[in-house]
């Protein structure tokens, strides 16, 4: 046995265990499925068939590769590498089943990525989150990483790697309903967002300086905050979605009298608590000794609250809005039930169709903008409470 | 000049400063000590009225502080908090000048304020102006709080245990240092202490509080001799009052004339310093010199007579 040190660690990484039996059985579940077309059940096709042989051993090794590294790897910057190094090589080869396993010239039958390609990919982001969080990136690097995976997004949807999978089909033919939609629920999420935070702010410092008012507001956000959950989605959304599943079309037409106007109100009523909430805290939180001395050094009300209070309440307010930000973009979904719009179309009117490939249409972009925002908004409070807050907390 | 009449501050219920009557000349150094939660915070902060007294008056130069508006009140006293209490997200030279900035002063008058001040307290102003609070020691952080008190140069100077997380010798040291500032722009000043020595060796003046009452207000000497209360004879310290007696009074006082042999004792020594050396050296007497020029001899006999209890 080598007494230097090495690359590589004599245990085997527990996680890495797990990841490599994750990989394994991706590796045997059927990696594409093909159908005749976008409705009908398929024939799921595991690597070695929906690759032509080069390519699937390429990718065998690929994943090789990428299970002894993290189980035996020791450096976190090279499991990263190889990890997403494995990512980019299994997104690349699922666009190539697309082209090698859509016969010439047939515009209807459908390829897309089934079991073991999603397991995989589950498996290899794993061992990038993983890596990623021995790492402990500065946050600047972490908002430099999303930026990074994104341009790779764009060169691999550009590129036109993808076009013949069926999400991209489903992309193909309605893409100016796409950036619609896409506009609406950003528009959906960032707007009531605004709004929370205009509203939510003052009422928050409002309810700081006034104890009996703190109780009451809170009180009611907190009754807003799970009546809907109960009463929209249960009295609302199970009617609608039954309505869009049994009428072809209904959800598109959108049912009168809602629209994008009640998608905002209810998504301004779910960000109201997390602003308000987190306002009070932060301000609660700023150590008493230090008001004491701002007061002792002669600041007025407002001055010690625009130079101290608001400064070092900044990150926790920060953070409520991270969370708001997050769970609009996920909830506006909902707003393709009632008529508003958004991504929430596509799922909705793919649920209605059966057609598994529109649904993905509309809720892969949410899971990416509400991953992004999340691990950006992380970045970014990291860095607002660099050293505000820590010796506050100390 | 500040009065104090009959102050109280009672809180739900609880009185924490009863009914304390006192006045501090101007110039002078008033030192407060106590037992934890004797009230000596809550004194203090009546004064720039961070505490709103229940009942009582509190005159500066005759004037009633409840006249002018707190904040104008404020920026006129230098206020050391107890634990410092500095802004954590404001860098070392933005903590020392926010006060000259409150007032309006022009920057550079403030930059040229706060390397002074860093420079006076033995930091290094090109090192330290920028740092982050977080990124000093706890001695270093609360010689910016007293800095920072400092910073506009005001007539009065509350303290509220400004040296209790220094070491014995930086301690010691910035007891001069205070001392010195404080003989050089004759500041008034206030400070609050759990440190029996430290308020012997600063104060003018010793108040000594328990549960909310002024048990005692005088100079220190009178303090060890005749204590007012069994409570003041405690916190003295029956076996400690002949040395403090003699950390009162210097050397250069009970010079006499005569022989002596062995290393000279500083003139401007403390009389407990001289006793030890004597004491510790097995000699009845050791030369004086002032300046570098012998100018007589101190004995044990002349420093025992100075440790009895005055009549
Ligand atoms: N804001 C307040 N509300 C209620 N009680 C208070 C308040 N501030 C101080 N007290 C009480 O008043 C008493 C005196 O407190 P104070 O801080 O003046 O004591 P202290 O002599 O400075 O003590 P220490 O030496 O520990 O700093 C304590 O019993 C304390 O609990
Ligand atoms: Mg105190």
């Amino acid at each position: 046995m080598s007494a230097r040190p090495s690359l590589f660690s004599r245990l085997p990484d527990k996680l890495g265990v797990l990841i490599a039996a994750l990989v394994a059985v991706g590796t045997m579940l059927p990696l594409a499925l093909l159908r005749a077309n976008r409705i009908v059940p398929g024939e799921a096709l595991p690597i070695w068939q929906a690759l032509p042989a080069f390519q699937a051993g390429i990718l065998i090794v690929a994943l090789l590769i990428c299970v002894i590294a993290s189980i035996w790897l020791r450096v976190p910057g090279l499991r990263l590498g190889g990890a997403i190094g494995g990512v980019a090589i299994l997104l690349v080869l699922m666009g190539q089943a697309g082209g090698y396993l859509t016969p010439a010239g047939n515009d209807l039958a459908r390829v897309s990525p089934a079991a073991g390609f999603w397991l995989l990919l589950f498996a290899l982001s794993l061992t990038v989150t993983d890596a990623l969080a021995k790492m402990k990136l500065r946050p600047i690097w972490r908002i430099l990483g999303v930026l990074l995976a994104g341009v790779g997004l764009l060169l691999l949807l550009g590129s036109g790697q993808w076009d013949d999978l069926s999400v991209l089909r489903e992309y193909q033919v309605r893409s100016a309903a796409f950036w619609r939609e896409a506009e609406r629920h950003l528009l959906l999420a960032f707007g009531s967002l605004s709004a929370a935070v205009l509203i939510g702010v003052p009422l928050g410092v409002a309810c700081f300086r006034v104890p009996r008012l703190k109780s009451a507001v809170l009180n009611l956000l907190n009754i807003v905050q799970t009546v809907p959950s109960i009463a929209v989605f249960g009295l609302l959304i199970a009617p609608l979605a039954w309505i869009a599943a049994t009428i072809p079309g209904a959800a598109r037409i959108g049912v009168s009298g809602i629209g994008a106007a009640p998608a905002m109100v209810a998504l301004f009523a779910y960000s109201l608590l997390p602003v308000v909430s987190n306002t009070v805290i932060g301000l609660e939180n700023v150590p008493g000794r230090i008001r004491d001395a701002a007061f002792g050094m002669g600041m007025t009300r407002r001055q010690a609250f625009m130079a101290v209070e608001v400064p070092l309440a900044f990150p926790v307010i920060l953070t409520g809005i991270r969370i708001v930000l997050v769970q609009n973009i996920g909830l506006a979904t909902i707003a393709g039930l009632i008529g508003g719009g958004g991504f929430g179309v596509f799922v909705f009117q793919g649920m209605g169709q059966t057609a598994t490939d529109l649904i993905l249409l509309g809720a892969l972009p949410t899971v990416i903008l509400a991953t992004a925002s999340a691990v950006l908004l992380d970045a970014v409070v990291e860095i607002s409470e660099s050293s505000a807050t820590r010796t506050m907390r100390a | 000049m500040i009065e104090l009449q009959s102050l109280t501050k009672i809180y739900d219920g609880v009185t924490v400063v009863d009914d304390v009557s006192l006045t501090i000349n101007s110039g002078e150094i008033a030192t407060i000590v106590g037992t934890s939660g004797s009230g000596k915070t809550t004194l203090l902060r009546m004064i720039n009225r961070l505490v709103q007294p229940s009942s009582g008056r509190i005159l500066i130069d005759g004037e009633e502080t409840s006249s002018i508006p707190a904040y104008e009140l404020r920026r006129r006293i230098g206020y050391a908090i107890q634990g410092h209490g500095l802004f954590p997200h404001r860098s070392v030279g933005r903590n020392i000048g926010t006060v000259p900035r409150l007032l309006g002063w022009k920057q550079a008058r403030i930059a040229a304020r706060v390397d002074e001040l860093l420079d006076l307290f033995g930091l290094e102003p090109g090192e330290f102006r920028d740092r982050m609070p977080h990124e000093l020691s706890g001695g270093q952080q609360q010689r910016v709080g007293v800095a920072r008190a400092l910073a506009a140069g005001p007539n009065i100077l509350l303290m509220d245990e400004p040296f209790g997380a220094l070491d014995p010798i930086i301690r010691a040291k910035a007891q001069d240092d205070l001392l010195a500032i404080q003989r050089r722009i004759g500041t008034t000043i206030v400070l609050v202490t759990h440190d029996m020595n430290e308020a012997i060796s600063l104060g003018h003046n010793i108040a000594v509080m328990d549960q909310g009452r002024l048990l005692q207000f005088a100079p220190p000497a009178d303090i060890i001799a005749r204590p007012g209360t069994p409570f003041v004879e405690a916190l003295i310290g029956s076996e400690d009052r002949p040395f403090r007696m003699l950390a009162l009074q210097r050397v250069r006082d009970l010079i006499e004339k005569g022989p002596a042999s062995g290393p000279a004792i500083d003139a401007w020594a403390n009389a407990r310093a001289a006793y030890a050396e004597l004491l510790w050296s097995g000699r009845e007497a050791a030369p004086v010199q002032e300046g570098g020029a012998p100018v007589g001899r101190i004995t044990r006999a002349a420093l025992q007579s100075q440790a009895e209890k005055p009549v």
